[in-house]
Parts: C-alpha cells; sequence; structure tokens
C-alpha cells in the first residue's frame, strides 16, 4: 500500500486532515535516505587475525542511531545468510556504557559526551565512508569482531573500588555532613559508567580517567575516605599490572567521555596516591 | 609489588618533579648566557664563576643525575605506552588533545640530542675531556678558513673560557641557526611539560591551573628564545 493523504502504512498511523506538512516531510526524509560504506572489523575469535570488510547499506534515515543503523546492517547479512557483525550494547540509552565503537578515529563517533547508541546518523553525510573499529588496548582483548574483553575494569574495582565498612542502614539525610561542593564533585565521578572510552581515545590506552572517577567517587566522601589509602593504592597497582598504559595529560580521555568526567580527577588521584605512599 | 618508584604514578611523580628542577635551572642557565651581552664582560666572568664554586658544582652531580632519570623514566613510560596498544587503529586518532603532548619522546629525544652537541662544544671542550673538539667543526664549511694558512679567522679559544668557546662555536653561521632550531624544539617539549607537571604531582586547582598553563606558556616561549639570543647575536655578526 502507497503512503495516501490519510495513512501511513509504514508509521501505521491515520493522519489528521493537516498533514499533507508531515507527508511532505516524510517523503524528504526518504530521499535523504543516507547511503553508506561501512568498513567494519570482523574477527573470529581472540585467537584468529581480524580483518576489515567493506559493507555497503542504503536508504539509512537520518534519524535513526548508529547502533539501529547496524541492526539493518545485521538483518540484511543474516538475510544472505552470512554471519551478522557483534558489537556491544545493552540500554541504547546512554546509561548502561556496554556500547562501544571507535567510529572514524573516535571513541563512540564524532560528537562529544555521548556513547554510541546516542549517536545520530544524522551526524553523517551521504556517500561517507565510515571505520568502525573495535577498542585498542592491550588490556581489552578482541572477543569477536567489535566485542572487547572489558572485564579488566571489573578487576580493578574487585581490588578496591568499594566501601567495605559497616555503614549500617539508611541514615538520615542530614546525619552525616557533607560538603556540597565534595557531594557535587563525588556524584560527578561516580557518572562514569566503565565504558573504556577513556582507555580507547588515549594514545597511550591508560585507564586512569577511570580509576581516578573511581576513586575520587569515593574518596570525596566520609564513608569512602575511611579506606581511601589502601583503595587507591591497591586500585593503581592492579591498575599497572593489566598492561595499561601511562597517562601523559594529553587529555584525550576528557574529551572523548561520555559523561565527561574531567581530568581534574586524575590529579586528585595522583594526590591520594602519594597520600597513600608517604603518609 | 607497586610504589612510589615503580608504578606508574610514582614513575610520574620523579619525572614530573626533575622536570620541574630541569625548568627551574634553565631559568639560571639562560640569565647567565644572556650576561654576556652586556658591554661589560666582568658581569658573565663573574656568573661564571659562581658557577664553578664548591656549592654550585656538586648541583651540577644532582643536575646531570636528574637529566638522566628524567630520560630514563621517560623512555620506560613511553615503552609502557607502546606496548598497551599493541593493534593500532586503522583510522587515526582525531580526538581533541594538547598537541604537543603526542610528540614528547621525540621533542625529548631531540633535546638530548642538543644536549649531546652542547657537552661536547662547551662542557666536555672546556675541561678537555675525552679530547673532545667542538662539534661545530664538523660544519666547517661555512666558517672562513684563511686562503694560505688553511686557519680559522677565529683562533680555538687558547684559555677555554665560555665566552671564547662560545664565540669561537658559534663562528660558524649554519651552526648558530642550527643552535637556535633546536631551542624551537624545545620550546615544544616546555609548551606540554610545564603544565603537565603539575598535573602530574597533583596540583589542579579550577583556579590556579589556569594561571600555571599561561606561566608555563610564557616559559615556553621566553626561555628558549633567551637561549637563542646568543647564537642569533652571534649569527648577526656580534663579536
Ligand atoms: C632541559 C631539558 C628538559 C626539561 C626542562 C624537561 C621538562 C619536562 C617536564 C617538566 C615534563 C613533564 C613531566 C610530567 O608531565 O610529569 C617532561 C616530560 C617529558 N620529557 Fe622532558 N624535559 C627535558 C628534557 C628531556 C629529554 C632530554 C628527554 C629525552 C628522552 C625528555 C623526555 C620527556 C618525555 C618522554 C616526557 C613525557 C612524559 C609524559 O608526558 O609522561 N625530556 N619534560
Ligand atoms: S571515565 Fe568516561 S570514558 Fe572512561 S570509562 Fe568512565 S564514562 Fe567511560
Ligand atoms: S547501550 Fe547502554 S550506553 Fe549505549
Amino acid at each position: 500500500m502507497k503512503p495516501c493523504r490519510w495513512f501511513d502504512p509504514d508509521r501505521g498511523h491515520i493522519r489528521n486532515d493537516q498533514s499533507s506538512i508531515i507527508h511532505k516531510q516524510i517523503i524528504t526524509m526518504e530521499k535523504k535516505g543516507l547511503n553508506l560504506t561501512l568498513k567494519i572489523w570482523r574477527q573470529e575469535n581472540a585467537q584468529t587475525k581480524g580483518e576489515f570488510k567493506t559493507y555497503r547499506i542504503g536508504n539509512i534515515s537520518p534519524d535513526c542511531s548508529f547502533l539501529e543503523m547496524l541492526d539493518q546492517l545485521n538483518e540484511q547479512l543474516v538475510d544472505k545468510i552470512e554471519k551478522p557483525v557483534c558489537f556491544d550494547h545493552d540500554c541504547r540509552e546512554g546509561i548502561c556504557g556496554m556500547c562501544s565503537l571507535f567510529i572514524n578515529g573516535r571513541p563512540h563517533g564524532n560528537d562529544t559526551g555521548i556513547t554510541t547508541c546516542q549517536l545520530h546518523m544524522r551526524r553523517f553525510k551521504d556517500g561517507d565512508t565510515i571505520w568502525i573499529e573495535p577498542w585498542r588496548s592491550a588490556a581489552f582483548p578482541v572477543i569477536k569482531d567489535l566485542v572487547v574483553d572489558r572485564s579488566a575494569f571489573d578487576r580493578i574495582i574487585r581490588a578496591g573500588g568499594y566501601v567495605s565498612v559497616n555503614t549500617g542502614g539508611v541514615p538520615d539525610g542530614n546525619a552525616i555532613p557533607v560538603k556540597k561542593k565534595n557531594a557535587d564533585l563525588a556524584m560527578d565521578a561516580a557518572a562514569c559508567i566503565g565504558c573504556g572510552a577513556c582507555v580507547a581515545a588515549c594514545k597511550n590506552a591508560s585507564a586512569m580517567l577511570f580509576v581516578s572517577a573511581k576513586v575520587s567517587q569515593f574518596a570525596l566522601l566520609p564513608q569512602g575516605k575511611l579506606e581511601a589509602k589502601e583503595r587507591v593504592s591497591k586500585m593503581v597497582a592492579r591498575m599497572d599490572e593489566l598492561g595499561f598504559g601511562n597517562c601523559t595529560n594529553t587529555g584525550a580521555c576528557e574529551a572523548e567521555c561520555p559523561k565527561e568526567i574531567k581530568i581534574t580527577n586524575i590529579a586528585r588521584m595522583n594526590r591520594q596516591y602519594y597520600i597513600s605512599q608517604f603518609a | 609489588m607497586s610504589n612510589i618508584f615503580t608504578s606508574s604514578i610514582g614513575k610520574k611523580f620523579w619525572m614530573a618533579l626533575v622536570g620541574l628542577f630541569l625548568c627551574v635551572f634553565l631559568v639560571l642557565h639562560m640569565s647567565i648566557n644572556l650576561l654576556m651581552l652586556l658591554p661589560d664582560r666582568s658581569y658573565f666572568d663573574t656568573g661564571v664563576y659562581i658557577m664553578s664554586t664548591a656549592p654550585v658544582k656538586v648541583m651540577e652531580i644532582v643536575l646531570f643525575g636528574s637529566i638522566a632519570l628524567h630520560m630514563l623514566l621517560g623512555l620506560l613510560l613511553q615503552i609502557q605506552n607502546w606496548l598497551a596498544r599493541p593493534v593500532r587503529y586503522a583510522k587515526k586518532h582525531s580526538s581533541e588533545t594538547s598537541f604537543f603532548s603526542k610528540y614528547m619522546i621525540w621533542t625529548g629525544g631531540i633535546v638530548f640530542i642538543f644536549f649531546c652537541l652542547h657537552f661536547m662544544d662547551f662542557l666536555f671542550y672546556k675541561y678537555g675531556w675525552f679530547g673532545f673538539e667542538p662539534a661545530s667543526i664538523g660544519i666547517q664549511d661555512v666558517v672562513k678558513l684563511d686562503p694560505v694558512t688553511r686557519a680559522m679567522e677565529v683562533d680555538t679559544p687558547a684559555n677555554h673560557n665560555f665566552y671564547d668557546i662560545a664565540r669561537y662555536v658559534f663562528s660558524s653561521k649554519s651552526y648558530c641557526l642550527v643552535y637556535a632550531g633546536f631551542m624551537v624544539l624545545l620550546s615544544f617539549h616546555l609548551i606540554h611539560a610545564f603544565q603537565s607537571a603539575f598535573q602530574s604531582i597533583g596540583w589542579n586547582h579550577p583556579a590556579y591551573t589556569p594561571i600555571v598553563k599561561w606561566v608555563g606558556y610564557i616559559y615556553s616561549v621566553v626561555i628558549p628564545a633567551g637561549f637563542a639570543i646568543i647564537p642569533l647575536y652571534f649569527f648577526f655578526g656580534g663579536k
């Protein structure tokens, strides 16, 4: 059935009388559907060598998200009885940190303060070639295609990224006084979703932004202060063990972090670390 | 085992402290150099004399140790950083970053090459260590040779004082430019280094960090420029 003045079969809704504007928009949108060339890293498993494969995909709505574009590609691949491209995702609303992808030279693509699931295809032009690579880091080995093993982050958390003192039941909100400034800073640091974009962006594949956020979110609060020294020294030691690089204060992490975690956290972690060593 | 000497943050700590010490030393070195331009030579000679007194000599050892430590740690950290990403990206990084920080190992390496030349020209030569001749001998082509005796117009300084050595070394015009060129690379190193060192020692503050950055930018232009004045002075015909 063709879209008519009254009914749009694609959208499944009845238009009202004044919908000719919408109708026009739909037609122009269809016209603007993007035709793209995708260069995607394909790798069977951690042991095999991977390579880039080229795919062409047409008529992508500028309103869909990057992951939806990949879904469409996968549907086409499945139709052709080819293996779909594996990529990580979960919430698809920018809160879980699962989606990754190094898109055209930037983690999470060409936009700031977003995850890949929040990247829209309107950021691309018709005819663009898009390079899609997995996070590259010795500590994040590729499992398959674009999926990497980020459990190194979990191991860092296990080394000390928690509060183990008994804090009892939920106290009254005002029972433990916290400076407003510290509460805000701790909250900002706690926004880290552990996505690993900082590692992916860093020229040294350093995990300092992630670790500093996790160290800071506790160190700034009264319950976290008690174990601050052991926490920072254990987490840093684990981070070093796992093969992440060292920070050169280049700032790529901060520029690419979807939660806009600041490198002031790294300075705080450094201070915390010196205190743990000297005091 | 991970501690203040072996961990990633620990290594950066010493690197930054030592780097800042070198930054202080550069101010001193440059100031004494500039005394050379005063009409009265005695200021410069006094400066050099102070630098040859015993306490300063002890500091000299600390200085050489610092340079060695700075380079060693820099190289070690850099190698770890390279190993941390064994498979590179096909598409070049395009994240917004501090430009000069990406080339620290290279600008640092070039500064090291400069140190080698510089030591041969002045330090080893002055003390007659290792039988070194100034490295500028290598580019004698531009030094005017006396057509008959083939001797240089500027004599080899008989009494090895820094002023005469400088006149001798910089009698080659292209060598003056080489020295000035190296200062540009030093400037590139310092642009990132100065403010980075403060971040490394954990000193980041919403109000003061912008000031540190500006002081750093000014420092990294003024200091190399101050050093470059001497070779350029000779280049433009100073005596
Ligand atoms: C007078 C000479 C030099 C001065 C004043 C100086 C100063 C500094 C300072 C202050 C830093 C920042 C440290 C930090 O961020 O923690 C730095 C970084 C660095 N320097 Fe030098 N440096 C000098 C020479 C050299 C040389 C000869 C090398 C040779 C290898 C070198 C290699 C490096 C490297 C690789 C870094 C980067 C460290 C990083 O960002 O993690 N530097 N330098
Ligand atoms: S610091 Fe930012 S980029 Fe790094 S893991 Fe956390 S949210 Fe992701
Ligand atoms: S899928 Fe959850 S943040 Fe993107």
